[in-house]
């Protein structure tokens, strides 16, 4: 679990389980949000390398992070974007709040 | 009281079950591999699987954190009703929690009653967007009913009365 998180420079990288619903998101954002303010960091980027399901939830979690580093002029981006998340995403309208990254 | 025990036209259906599971989180994720389950034989695309796994994953979370109000209690319950006619899926979540006081309002995309929890206010948009039809039947303190449809594969809208 803590190996899926990782502090690189300024920037907090969450691999994302499997999936992503309302249990597991409850676990993903406290402990995003202790990285957050235990190691100071400004940007977040989300791992769906793993993900297959996604709910709104997911959605839930992104926002909340961006809240709370948007402010400081924090980022939030998502690499290893799949079609499936990536429809998540535009129907919840967060792409003009999460920077995808292509890889 | 929803009335859920309407009679039944059992001439057109194909098949059907009914689950009754604690309304804890870790059922979400049960509930979803039911309803896959369920559908398997029809031969779903993964985007169909996926569509129907997210509006159930939805509608269950929903009942479990507002219906009975974020509690995970094995005490309350939801039931999960699905039937098949043909190549249409209907999926019911039920629950006999709190109920919704203004359905129109609470189906309002970003709304939500607890924005404290974080989180997206996005559970009915995805239901409708990921399903053909939907409909919410609730009453303050009787609890709440999501009536879901779907048509899964190629097959046709209307099944023959044979």
């Amino acid at each position: 679990m803590e190996e899926d998180y990782k502090v690189i420079d300024n920037y907090l990288m969450i691999k994302m389980p499997v999936e992503v619903d309302h249990h597991k998101s409850i676990d993903i954002s406290k402990r995003a949000d202790r990285y957050i303010v235990s190691k100071n960091v400004g940007n977040v980027v989300f791992d769906f390398e793993r993900t297959t399901f996604m709910d709104s939830s997911g959605v839930g979690i992104i926002l909340g992070r961006y809240k709370k580093i948007s402010c400081f002029g924090g980022k939030v981006y998502a690499v290893h974007v799949g079609s499936r998340i990536r429809r998540i995403l535009l129907l919840s309208g967060l792409e003009n709040i999460v920077e995808l990254i292509e890889n | 009281m929803i009335e859920v025990t309407e009679k039944k036209d059992y001439r057109l259906v194909t098949n059907e079950m009914r689950l009754e599971f604690a309304a804890v989180s870790d059922n979400e994720a049960f509930a979803r591999m039911a309803v896959s389950a369920f559908i398997a034989p029809l031969n779903p695309t993964l985007e169909e699987l996926s569509d129907v796994k997210t509006a159930v994953s939805e509608a269950v979370t929903n009942a479990i954190i507002h219906g009975y109000g974020n509690q995970g209690s094995v005490i309350d319950r939801v039931q999960m009703n699905c039937e098949l006619r043909g190549s249409v899926l209907m999926v019911e979540i039920i629950d006999r929690g709190v109920g919704i006081e203004d359905v129109n309002r609470a189906m309002e995309p970003l709304f939500t009653t607890r924005p404290e929890w974080e989180r997206s206010g996005m559970g009915f948009a995805f239901m409708e967007a990921f399903m053909d039809d939907l409909e919410v039947l609730s009453e303050p303190d009787q609890g709440t009913l999501v009536r879901m449809y779907k048509k899964i594969g190629l097959g046709s809208w209307i099944v023959d009365e044979e």
